[in-house]
């Protein structure tokens, strides 16, 4: 009985349906979900995506103008400072003395972050006038040090809807860590 | 067959995303670093969620330059094409990137919207308007993409059969930082597809020598090695194969196939006794595999070609005992499918957050042994059917978590018409009347102002007179009127007092007039200031008043249709995923049925050998017996 003959040939067959160029997925030998069948799956696919964006977007439309008026509405978001590596943990954002937002970052968050994403940690209500923002962060430095860095600042509301910008830095470069600006 | 993408395509992806985020150049609106926030941890609806009602938005403006999404605009709308295909909504990509290109803009803007659009057709398998698409850059290419440009165009040639220009193309990027390794491969395949037999093996021959260390350049290099030996074991010419076999990574993941090959090389020559080696690593791991399966038997027959019959009748026992054990696990496994198990696991929460969650599916209970559908899973056409199985699941969970919304939603409309509308037509009555009463002292402030500014050009003292000095005004007046045109010497005599009276007060009119004036309009400044608080309050008002109706009037229409629409999606939603996931479970069916077949012929094939392999050692050891 010689089992070179039914291995060899087959396995020559199997190698050479590798794709040829540079692609390091494998090949299956299982290809009964591809034609058009799928692909009209797939188009079926992305039409509902759309419409379910479009319904998001919609609903986001709604839920804002029922929950936060323009009239009252204040948003916060955390950045962080460009090349900043320090590890963030967590943030926390009171306004006029009343907690608003506290957040501990996963991985995923702070990378979002350190590559130039914003973070909208906190949208909702203050009446038109003067309002105090006390901010909190904890984190570590490059270095492993754990840090803690907090500040007081003070904004107006007026009539339209209120966006403030929290620039967050490790300490040490000579400025506070924590920057808030009015966008 | 839909053509598997180019792997590297989502590096080349992930580089174009960390361009586009704004840390090099200033962000100026925190919207759409909002977006790149939710894109950068891969949650690409969130992404384009927010990105696409920006854009929108920001169509919608007046004046758009005064807009802080204009500073990032060309960025947003690469961005949304980027998240779009991200997103795998390929229709959709290129829409916007088009947008861009089609506008007036800059050169090194335009070629790289070029690029993108490009991009978007090679992935959607367009290969000629992909090709149009990277005809339209001209002039200055912006440096970071430069290479990304040729690679694409080479694989544009090679996936359009036109091997020779691919092949110029990739000469051009053998010193290319990001692509040299593949461009080293690619150009090999090329040459290979033109004919170039001997150029193409010395071109595999250099890819497999490369020094490298990134972990997809390894195995590109493996890969350039593997082909190259198979080529060449193909071709009759085992010896020379097997350098190249060898050259290949233990650890790599084409290990497995190498080491399979080199066995089959070396039987080639008739050398079983190398061939013992590879096959025997191979044959300890994982039984899955299925180089492994194969190199299970293909061990024992070595050793029976070196006539140790003894210990291939061992082996064969093994790979006899292995296969009816990996029979088992496959029933159990095409049941566990059947069961609709295999669906269930796919979309558990945790196992999704676990990059190597299609290992960690194995450790569920019940769920099927997705060893043997590794190769399945990694399938382009089986990918795409997952990836839409998994996207529609998360659609789902959405859709069913704003459903709930919706009964808060008209919960919180209700709360706030039972409180205001009882209040408000007191209110009403009430603004009413001030509200008379306010239009009233405008009236009059303007009447005031009126007056000022008449009196800067032709003074009037007579304005400026107090309550009593008007009263004593008025009765001389009267007195005036009464006594005019009398003779009686009494009245004459009253007449002159009278007069001088009047003087006196004009007298007083007249020379304080200026301080009057004075005192005048810093008392007028003094309303000014009193009808800005006024007017301030008057606004605020109407504004808190507009907002308690629009607190709860105007959302039932929509609040109706989402509801509508959102019902209506759950149940296109839970259709499509019913669809997707038959169909996903009969492909994982079918193939773990084939492999089971394979398994089962390996069965019956190690059960023959099993038994002929005790023949020959039985026969053996009688020779040697009889020869004792």
């Amino acid at each position: 009985m010689d089992y070179v003959i039914f291995a060899m040939p087959r396995f020559l067959a199997t190698l050479f349906c590798l794709p040829l160029i540079c692609s390091l997925t494998t090949h299956s030998n299982a290809q009964d979900i591809t034609g058009n069948e799928v692909r009209s799956l797939d188009e079926q696919v992305q039409e509902i995506k759309s419409d379910v964006l479009s319904i998001a977007s919609e609903l986001g439309n709604l839920e804002e103008r029922l929950l936060y008026p323009s009239g009252t509405q204040v948003a916060v978001f955390v950045f962080i400072a460009e090349e900043e590596m320090f590890r963030l943990d967590a943030v926390q954002i009171e306004i006029n003395g009343e907690l608003a937002a506290h957040h501990i970052y996963s991985f995923k968050e702070l990378d979002a972050l350190q590559k130039g994403g914003g973070q909208r940690i906190y949208t909702g209500n203050v009446a038109t006038g003067n309002h105090e923002l006390n901010i909190s962060i904890i984190g570590k430095l490059e270095n492993g040090k754990d840090f803690t860095e907090s500040g007081s600042f003070t904004f107006a509301k007026g009539v339209e809807p209120k966006t403030l910008g929290i620039t967050l830095a490790g300490p040490g470069l000579g400025n506070s860590g924590i920057q808030v600006e009015d966008w | 067959m839909y053509r598997a993408p180019f792997s590297g395509f989502g590096l080349l992806l992930l580089a174009c995303l960390a361009a586009s985020p704004c840390h090099s150049e200033e962000l100026q609106d925190p919207y759409f670093g909002e977006a790149l926030y939710y894109a950068h941890q891969g949650y690409f609806f969130e992404a384009l969620e927010h990105l696409d009602s920006e854009v929108k938005q920001h169509e919608g403006v007046d004046e758009p330059e005064l807009d802080s999404l204009h500073y990032h605009i060309d960025d947003a709308e690469f961005s949304l094409g980027d998240f779009e295909l991200r997103y795998r909504m390929h229709h959709r990509a290129g829409r916007a990137i088009r947008a861009v290109l089609e506008g007036a803009v800059d050169e090194v803007v335009r070629n790289d919207a070029a690029f993108r659009l490009a991009r978007i057709h090679f992935q959607k398998n367009q290969m000629a308007d992909a090709l149009r698409a990277l005809e339209r850059i001209d002039g200055k290419i912006p440096e970071p993409i430069r290479d990304d440009i040729e690679f694409l165009r080479a694989n544009i040639y090679l996936a359009e059969g036109r091997p020779a220009d691919a092949t110029d193309i990739l000469r051009r990027l053998q010193k290319s930082d990001s692509f040299s390794g593949f461009a080293a491969y690619n150009l090999g395949i090329a040459l290979l597809k033109d004919g170039q037999q001997q150029a193409a093996l010395d071109q595999l021959d250099r890819a497999g020598q490369r020094e490298v260390v990134r972990a997809e350049e390894l195995a590109i290099r493996d890969k350039s090695n593997l082909v190259l030996g198979t080529i060449l074991l193909e071709a009759g010419e085992y010896d020379q194969a097997k350098p190249y076999l060898n050259r290949v990574r233990l650890d790599g993941p084409f290990s497995n196939r190498a080491l399979l090959s080199a066995g089959w090389a070396n039987v080639s020559t008739e050398d079983y006794e190398r061939a013992t080696v590879p096959w025997g690593i191979l044959a300890d791991r994982e039984v899955t595999d299925l180089a492994t399966q194969e190199a299970m038997l293909a061990l024992p027959y070595a050793y029976g070609k070196l006539d140790v019959h003894g210990r291939a009748a061992i082996y064969y026992g093994r790979a006899l005992d292995s296969f009816g054990v990996e029979v088992d696990k496959l029933n159990a496994s095409i049941d566990s499918i059947r069961e609709g198990l295999f669906l269930e696991a796919l979309i558990r929460e945790e196992i999704r957050q676990n990059k190597d969650w299609v290992i960690h599916l194995r450790s569920l209970p019940e769920a099927p042994e997705t060893y043997y559908l590794m190769e399945l899973l990694a399938s382009h056409d089986f990918q795409t059917g997952l990836q839409n199985y998994l996207d529609l699941a998360d659609l789902h969970r959405k859709l069913v978590a704003w459903q709930a919304s919706f009964d808060s939603f008209d919960d919180m409309v209700d709360i706030r018409r039972d409180h205001y509308e009882p209040l408000l037509p007191d209110v009403d009555e009430r603004f009413r009347e001030l509200d008379s009463r306010i239009k009233l002292r405008i009236e009059q402030h303007k009447l005031l102002v009126k007056r000022k500014n008449d009196m800067l050009t032709t003074p009037r003292p007579e304005f400026l007179a107090t309550r009593e000095e008007q009263t004593i005004l008025k009765r001389i007046e009267h007195f005036e009127s009464q006594l005019h045109g009398s003779d009686d010497p009494f009245d004459v005599n009253l007449k002159r007092r009278i007069k001088r009276l009047k003087g006196v007060l004009t007298w007083t009119l007249e020379t304080e007039y200026h301080e009057r004036l004075t005192r005048f309009d810093e008392n007028l400044r003094n309303l000014n200031a009193a009808m800005a608080v006024m007017h301030a309050e008057y606004d605020r008002y109407v504004r808190t008043r507009q907002a308690a109706t629009h607190s709860y009037v105007g959302y039932e229409g929509p609040i109706n249709r989402l509801r509508m629409q959102v019902s209506a999606s759950i149940e296109k939603v839970e259709g499509l995923m019913t669809r997707q996931g038959r169909k996903l479970e009969a492909t994982a069916i079918e193939e773990l049925v084939a492999r089971r077949g394979r398994l089962e012929s390996y069965r019956n094939k190690a059960r023959f050998a099993l038994a002929d392999s005790y023949d020959r050692a039985t026969q053996s050891q009688i020779k040697v017996d009889g020869v004792e």
